[in-house]
């Protein structure tokens, strides 16, 4: 009978259970319908002011996208929270005047998941990809769609020619750059800087007469870190390409990423020799941490953190370090006049002026249905670029066609400059160009292993040159 | 009949006094000395560890949260429930909260645990008491299912989902777009994800169900038979109430596998507020370059507060369940 009864009661818990589990599936079902009306709600009252046909006050700048009303686009991006609302707080005038809705996704899995979603019939409409490896990679798969003439046409006006090149596979232009980041940067503390009363240095010589007046001031002029979990080795790669582009020019450079200069080659090992001189000099580094040694793991997040106690005079790193420097002292100002700037890495030689190297995104489509053409031409377009760079958050553009005082960002408005310098010569991140067997795999390990066991150089690019693969 | 059906199921019972130990009385004395009791304690502790480490996390101000370890709480007890509040309503990182993924979560998980088990009650009825040639052949090929990895068929369950299949002419899945679009109708639903998990779900619930209804006793059967229940009459007022524990075992397991899941829901529903999960959300809210990490914390605590509850509730099954066919009583 006691058994009887506990059954009895089990039976009554589990139905009690299985009513509350329906009751919170129709709560869930009529909570999202709900919401997803409201979502509905201000597109429809955008499209009744539209409705009589004639661009509405305050939309001229959108007439172009016009006749797509109650449509959305999908996009699919590696960008999470807090960018995101960056994003679609620059786009709601476009939105609200076309009609467009554009959807956005970020996900930390993108590189994975993009090529996973095309191959299932899934494509999103169109998708921010990082790396032009990866686009010309999707090409081959099958996906991408040739991006119209009125993005070609924006990317013409106002960009330096190189990025087409990099939205380009086969001589086929895919995608306008979104934003791009800047790397060619060392960063300083001004505060250090005044009281000891160094200036910032404009050529090479001046950097490494800075880095000797350091020295004999006490001060390791610079720090650096490469640990990076999987992707240990990647600021190495970065010291590297500044160098290359800085000594060789943007021709090397390409026949470097193409493989036709090896990496075991005199422009290389020259090169590596001038990196000998500075991040492995150890009489220079490793500011705050140590010997050449400890460059290999210090993780490159924590790299700068020494600059602020004047224990490390500079960093070579890229644009979007300053978001660093709020995590070793909170409230740190990146400014000209504040706690911690940067100011260019200099050119080494005068016939290879304002090298760049930096890297970006390209605004692919993988559908040709009016409106995604409609956002991709918007998403190339000068007014785009300009309403999202006035957001906060350092984002930069290196569309020309962005008043360079719309820039908030202190950081951002010094990357602008460089980047849309007509006469500077720009380069991609070559580590993202490479094949992933070398510039996200063998040039990692064996920088590393240059750093951190002081393997002898010639070994170091020979093993680089013996992982590329043979295709 | 229920009634009887009660008493003729057997039940753990103690074992009369005066005979020797059971191999079960004999493991419970043991575990139960104070040596024992303390290493389960130390045990205990030290893999709560990480977790408390986790909820300290979740409870420091996001600049002390990447500064320093959650051990310094201890000489600097700053605490602030701002992490919290971001995640749940939004703020100034995340401007949307927690909530659509929440509801998108259960949308997902109670059908995508519901279905698999009325499928899988029925298929063990069927396999284990409905006499019929090959049924042993049906039974070992679904339970050889198990072998078949997860993360190999995304791919063709999504081109299924999206552009449909064919064995040579003749259409097996048609290929369903919306109109006036190239997209599948599946896009944006929930549906893909509940089929995926019930399939993903079926072998296991169809073994572990069918050893648990073949050793409810024949004689039972026999009574219904003759009294001439039909099959579903026989599944109904007798399978079902007795195979309550394994059923309710079986829930907790897919209810969890499903809460838990990104793989599954990242491929086919994809991470937009209307479809995705809470895991999908809790992946995102990291940052590009894993600066609000506090963030995390913060709502892998809300989002393990359901399994807490559904284990916490269900958990005498749970254990009971586990043992499902195992040993007979």
């Amino acid at each position: 009978m006691t058994a009887s009864m506990r059954r009895r009661g089990a039976t009554i818990l589990v139905g009690g259970v299985a009513a509350t589990m329906l009751l919170a599936a129709c709560g869930g079902s009529s909570s999202s319908s709900e919401s997803s009306s409201e979502a509905a709600a201000p597109s429809e009252s955008a499209m009744a002011s539209e409705g009589g046909g004639d661009v509405a006050a305050g939309c001229e700048a959108y007439a172009a996208y016009m006749g797509n009303e109650g449509t959305s686009v999908t996009l699919f991006t590696s960008v999470l929270p807090p960018e995101q609302q960056r994003y679609e707080d620059a786009w709601k005038p476009f939105e609200d005047c076309t009609g467009i809705d554009i959807v956005y996704e970020g996900s930390d899995q993108f590189e994975a998941q993009l090529p996973t979603r095309i191959a299932g019939g899934n494509a999103p409409d169109l998708a921010w990809i990082p790396q032009p490896g990866l686009l010309a990679k999707l090409v081959q798969q099958g996906g991408p769609v040739p991006a119209p003439q009125s993005v070609a046409d924006n990317v013409d006006q106002y960009w330096n020619p190189a990025w087409k090149a990099y939205g380009s596979v086969d001589g086929t232009f895919y995608g306008a750059p979104n934003s791009s980041n800047m790397k060619s940067f060392v960063w300083y503390s001004p505060k250090v800087f005044a009281e000891k009363g160094y200036t910032v240095p404009t050529t090479w010589d001046e950097l490494f007469a800075l880095s000797d007046q350091m020295v004999a001031d006490g001060i390791k002029p610079w720090c650096g870190g490469i640990e990076s979990g999987g992707a240990t080795g990647w600021p190495a790669t970065d010291w590297l390409e500044q160098v290359v582009l800085r000594t060789q020019g943007g021709d090397v450079y390409d026949q470097w990423v193409a493989h036709e200069v090896l990496f075991n080659s005199p422009q290389i090992t020259e090169a590596m020799d001038t990196i000998s001189g500075w991040m492995k000099n150890p009489d220079y580094v490793n500011g705050g941490f140590g010997n050449v040694q400890t460059i290999a793991t210090t993780a490159f997040q924590d790299a700068g953190k020494p600059i602020l106690d004047a224990k490390c005079g500079m960093l070579q790193q890229a644009s979007f370090y300053a978001a660093q420097w709020e995590s070793f002292q909170p409230g740190a100002v990146v400014a000209e006049d504040g706690d911690v700037f940067a100011f260019f890495l200099p050119q080494i030689k005068d016939e290879f002026p304002n090298p760049v190297v930096g890297g970006g995104e390209f605004t692919t489509a993988f559908s040709d249905r009016p409106e995604v053409q409609a956002a991709q031409t918007y998403l190339s377009s000068a007014e785009y670029a300009t309403a999202r760079a006035a957001q906060p958050g350092g984002w930069v553009s290196a569309n020309s066609g962005v008043p360079l005082d719309t820039y908030t960002d202190a950081i951002a408005k010094l990357s602008a400059q460089f980047l849309t310098d007509p006469n500077g010569i720009f380069r991609f991140d070559a580590s993202d160009l490479m094949p992933a067997a070398v510039g996200a795999g063998a040039e990692w390990t064996q920088m590393t292993a240059w750093f951190g066991e002081d393997k002898p150089t010639a070994d170091v690019l020979q093993a680089i040159d013996d992982a590329w693969p043979a295709s | 009949m229920s009634v009887e059906a009660h008493e003729i199921i057997p039940m753990p019972q103690p074992e009369p006094a005066g005979r020797e130990e059971s191999i079960p009385e004999a493991a419970r004395r043991k575990l139960s000395s104070p040596w024992a009791s303390g290493l389960v304690i130390l045990i205990t502790i030290l893999w709560t560890i990480p977790t408390f480490g986790l909820l300290v996390t979740s409870l420091r101000p996001s600049s002390q949260a990447q500064n320093s370890g959650w051990w310094t709480i201890f000489t600097d007890p700053t605490m602030t429930l701002s992490n919290y509040s971001e995640v749940i309503t939004g703020g100034s990182v995340i401007p949307n909260g927690i909530e659509p993924y929440f509801w998108n979560s259960f949308a997902i998980a109670i059908p995508a645990a519901i279905f698999p088990l009325v499928l899988a009650s029925m298929a063990a009825y069927a396999i284990a008491w409905i006499p019929f040639k090959g049924s042993t052949f049906v039974f070992f090929t679904i339970f050889a299912l198990q072998v078949i990895p997860l993360q190999m068929s995304l791919l063709p369950l999504l081109t299924m989902f999206n552009k449909g299949w064919s064995l040579g002419p003749i259409p097996i899945f048609p290929d369903l777009n919306k109109p006036g679009s190239e997209q599948s109708i599946f896009v944006g639903t929930y549906i893909p994800l509940w089929v995926a998990h019930t399939m993903f779900a079926l072998p296991l619930a169809i073994f572990l169900l069918h050893n648990f209804v073949s050793q409810l006793p024949r004689e039972l059967f026999e009574a219904a038979r003759v009294d001439g229940a039909s099959h579903f009459l026989i599944f109904r007022k007798l399978v079902l109430p007795l195979t309550v524990p394994a059923i309710a075992s079986f829930a907790i397991f897919q209810f969890l596998w499903v809460w838990n899941d990104l793989l599954v829901a990242l491929t086919f529903a994809g991470g937009t507020p209307d479809v995705a999960p809470i895991t999908a959300y809790l992946a995102s809210i990291k940052g590009s370059y894993g600066s609000q990490l506090h963030l995390v914390t913060a709502g892998a605590f809300v989002a393990i507060i359901v399994p807490l509850i559904v284990f916490f509730s269900l958990q005498r099954f749970f254990v009971r369940g586990l043992l499902a066919g195992s040993v007979k009583g």
